[in-house]
C-alpha cells in the first residue's frame, strides 16, 4: 500500500533520515519506534508532504508521490493526525471533523454562498455520514457542540482521530496518539485503532512510544535510531534483536543483561 | 428564554435561523431597514447609506482578516478600484443598468485583489500588512496619472453618475437608499452562508492552523488568494455604491485613511463573526456624530468655541476605542453574546 525505498533527508549537516526503506502492507498496524531525535516524526512528514526526500521515492498505491503537494496527497487518501494537537481551535468538535471531508465535498463557491441544491444537500448527507462513522464510532456524542479548546487533552486526541476518519483514508498516519494519556485512555485508544482497522480494512502507520501498546497491536515494527533504519520485523523479532536493545538501553546495559542471563 | 433546542434531523440542526428569536429578529430587523426612510431625516439617511456601504466593505475585510487570518492594509485602494471603474464605466457607456456595472466594478476589484494577494504566498502578519500598504499608493498613484484622468478625473476627482433603474433616476437620499440597502442584506447572507459550507470552513482551517489545514487537502495558496478575491470583491461593490451614493468622489477620499477606518470597523465589532461587521460599522461611524450633537449642545453652536471642539471630539473617538480595545477585545460581539447567554438562563440564574 504505502512504501519508502531508500529515503533520506537531510537539513544541513544533520541527516534527519537516512537510507530508510520499508513497505505498510495493506491493512496491516505498521509501527515506528526509535529513541528521541531518531527521525519518526521526519519520516511521517516525508510521508505526508511537508518534507521532500533528497533521495528515495515514496510509493503509495504504486504511484509515485515523491513530489506531490501535501494537499495532494491528501486527496489520494493520506490522513495523519500530529504529535502536539494540531486542531483549528475556533471551532467546535463538529466543524473540525467536518474538515475532514474537505477533498470529499465538491460544493463550488456560488452554491455555497446561495446554500441551495448541492451545497444544502450535500452538508445533511455529510453530518449524516460524520455521525454515523466517527461521532458515534469514537464516542464522541455528547461534546459535538463543545469548542475543542476547551476540551481536555485526551478528548482533543480523539477529535484530531475522527478529523482523519472523516477523510475516509486509505493510510492513517498517527503520530503519538498516545502520548500523556493514563492508562484507561490508552486503552480506548488502542481499542480504537484496533477497530478502524479492522472495520475499514485501513492501512495504519504508527509512532509510538507506548512499547506496550505498540507491542500489542502493531503487525510490524520498524525501528529507527538517528535516522538509520535499524530493525525491521514483526514485535517479537524486534524485541529480540540486539541492535534495538542497544539502541533503548545503551551498550553497557545489554552487556550487563547477558551477564546476568549467563549463569542462568 | 430558550430552554432547549429540539430538532428532528440534521438539516435543521445545521439551520442558521435555527430558534425564534434569531428569526424574529431578522424579520424585526428587515421591517426596520424598510420602513426607516419613512421616518428619517435626510441627514439620518444619508449616515445610513454611508453604514450601509461601509457594512459591505468591512464585511469583505471580516472575509480576509477575520476568517482567514491574513492581515490587509490595503482595502480602501480595492474600495476605490470598484469606485472608479462605475465612473469610468458610465463616462464610456452612460446608461448602462446599474447593477451591471455593480457586477462589473466587484470582478475589477476582485481582480486587482488577487494580484495584490500574491505576497500571502510567502508572508504572514505584520508583513504582509506591509505588503498590502503598498496597493493604497499604487493604485491612488495609477488614478492620478494624467492618461488616465479622462475616466477617473485625475488629481481634482470627478462628478459621480446616479443609478438609473428603468428610467427612474435615483437622486434622493431615500431612493438611493434603496438601492444599497438590499445589496447590502444580500451580500452579508451570502458571507454568512460562506461560512457554514466547505469553502468557508477550509478559510477558517487556514486561520487557525495552515499545516494541518494543507493536510486535510486544502490547497492553501489557492484558498488565500480566493479569500483575498472575495474580500476586495465587497470592497469594489462598496465602492460602486459609493460613486452612485455621492455626487462626486476624489482620490485621497480612499487611501490609507479608508482603509485603517475599515480595519478599525472590524474589530471594534468583531472579527470573525457576521454581525461583527455591523456593530463596528454602525459604532464608529455614528459616534463621531453623536460628539458632534454633545458638542453642539455644550457650547450651544458657539462659532468661536469650534477652534478647540473639533481636536477634543478627535481625541475623545480616540481614547474611546483605546479603551474598548482594553475592556472589550473580542469587539462588540461580545457583548452581544453575554446578553444572550444571560437572556437564556434568565430569571432563573444570573
Amino acid at each position: 500500500m504505502l512504501s519508502v525505498t531508500q529515503a533520506s533527508l537531510a537539513f544541513g549537516g544533520i541527516k534527519a533520515l537516512d537510507d530508510v526503506s520499508f513497505t505498510a502492507a495493506s491493512g496491516e498496524i505498521t509501527a515506528i519506534i526509535g529513541p528521541n531525535g531518531a527521525g519518526k516524526t521526519s519520516l511521517f512528514n516525508i510521508i505526508s508532504g511537508f518534507y521532500k526526500p533528497q533521495q528515495g521515492r515514496i510509493l503509495f498505491d504504486e504511484q509515485d508521490i515523491t513530489h506531490l503537494r501535501a494537499d495532494k496527497r491528501a486527496e489520494l487518501g493520506i490522513a495523519r493526525t500530529f504529535q502536539n494537537i494540531a486542531l483549528f481551535r475556533g471551532m467546535s468538535v463538529l466543524e473540525n471533523i467536518k474538515l475532514g471531508g474537505h477533498t470529499r465535498l465538491s460544493t463550488g463557491f456560488w452554491s455555497a454562498g446561495f446554500f441551495y441544491g448541492e451545497a444544502r444537500r450535500e452538508e445533511a448527507r455529510l453530518r449524516a455520514e460524520i455521525e454515523r462513522d466517527v461521532i458515534d464510532f469514537l464516542e464522541l456524542d455528547h461534546i459535538r457542540k463543545a469548542p475543542v479548546a476547551a476540551l481536555p487533552y485526551g478528548l482533543q486526541k480523539r477529535v484530531e482521530l475522527g478529523r482523519a476518519l472523516a477523510m475516509q483514508p486509505k493510510v492513517l498516519l498517527l503520530d503519538e496518539p498516545v502520548a500523556g494519556m493514563n492508562r484507561e485512555e490508552t486503552e480506548d485508544m488502542a481499542r480504537f485503532i484496533l477497530d478502524i482497522q479492522a472495520r475499514w480494512g485501513t492501512t495504519i502507520l504508527l509512532v509510538e512510544h507506548d512499547m506496550g501498546m505498540v507491542m500489542d497491536i502493531s503487525n510490524q515494527v520498524v525501528v529507527l535510531n538517528f535516522g538509520r533504519q535499524i530493525a525491521l520485523g514483526t514485535p517479537d523479532q524486534v524485541q529480540a534483536n540486539p541492535a534495538v536493545i542497544e539502541a533503548y538501553l545503551g551498550t553497557s546495559a545489554t552487556t550487563e543483561a547477558t551477564a546476568t542471563e549467563e549463569p542462568a | 428564554m430558550i430552554t432547549g433546542h429540539f430538532k428532528t434531523d440534521y438539516s435543521a440542526d445545521e439551520g442558521i435561523w435555527s430558534n425564534w428569536p434569531k428569526r424574529w429578529g431578522l424579520v424585526a430587523a428587515l421591517i426596520g431597514l424598510a420602513i426607516f426612510p419613512f421616518m428619517a431625516s435626510n441627514y439620518a439617511l444619508l449616515l445610513a447609506g454611508q453604514i450601509g456601504i461601509f457594512i459591505v466593505a468591512v464585511t469583505g475585510l471580516n472575509v480576509l482578516i477575520g476568517y482567514t487570518g491574513l492581515m490587509s492594509l490595503g482595502h480602501g485602494a480595492f474600495f476605490a478600484v470598484g469606485a472608479y471603474t462605475t465612473v469610468a464605466i458610465h463616462h464610456e457607456w452612460p446608461l448602462t443598468f446599474p447593477l451591471i456595472t455593480l457586477v462589473i466594478s466587484t470582478v475589477v476589484a476582485a481582480a486587482f485583489g488577487v494580484l495584490f494577494g500574491l505576497p500571502s504566498l510567502r508572508v504572514k502578519g505584520l508583513y504582509l500588512a506591509v505588503a498590502t500598504l503598498s496597493a493604497n499608493f499604487i493604485i491612488l498613484f495609477l488614478i492620478e496619472q494624467d492618461w488616465l484622468a479622462e475616466w477617473t478625473g485625475g488629481v481634482r476627482g470627478t462628478e459621480t453618475p446616479n443609478a438609473v433603474f428603468f428610467g427612474i433616476e435615483l437622486v434622493s437620499q431615500q431612493a438611493k437608499y434603496f438601492f444599497i440597502m438590499p445589496v447590502m442584506v444580500l451580500m452579508l447572507l451570502f458571507a454568512q452562508n460562506l461560512f457554514r459550507t466547505r469553502f468557508g470552513r477550509a478559510l477558517i482551517a487556514i486561520r487557525d492552523k495552515d499545516y494541518s489545514a494543507e493536510i486535510l487537502g486544502i490547497a492553501l495558496f489557492s484558498y488565500k488568494l480566493k479569500s483575498f478575491a472575495i474580500s476586495a470583491a465587497y470592497c469594489g461593490a462598496a465602492g460602486s455604491l459609493w460613486a452612485y451614493f455621492f455626487p462626486a468622489i476624489l482620490p485621497e477620499d480612499f487611501g490609507l485613511n479608508m482603509s485603517i477606518t475599515l480595519v478599525v470597523c472590524l474589530v471594534a465589532g468583531g472579527m470573525g463573526r457576521t454581525l461583527g461587521p455591523i456593530f463596528g460599522t454602525i459604532l464608529i461611524l455614528l459616534v463621531p456624530e453623536m460628539l458632534k450633537v454633545v458638542a453642539a449642545a455644550i457650547t450651544g453652536g458657539d462659532a468661536t468655541s469650534q477652534t478647540w471642539v473639533s481636536p477634543t471630539r478627535d481625541i475623545l473617538f480616540g481614547l474611546m476605542i483605546i479603551g474598548f480595545l482594553i475592556f472589550e477585545p473580542m469587539g462588540l460581539v461580545n457583548i452581544w453574546d453575554r446578553f444572550w447567554r444571560f437572556m437564556s438562563r434568565w430569571p432563573f440564574a444570573k
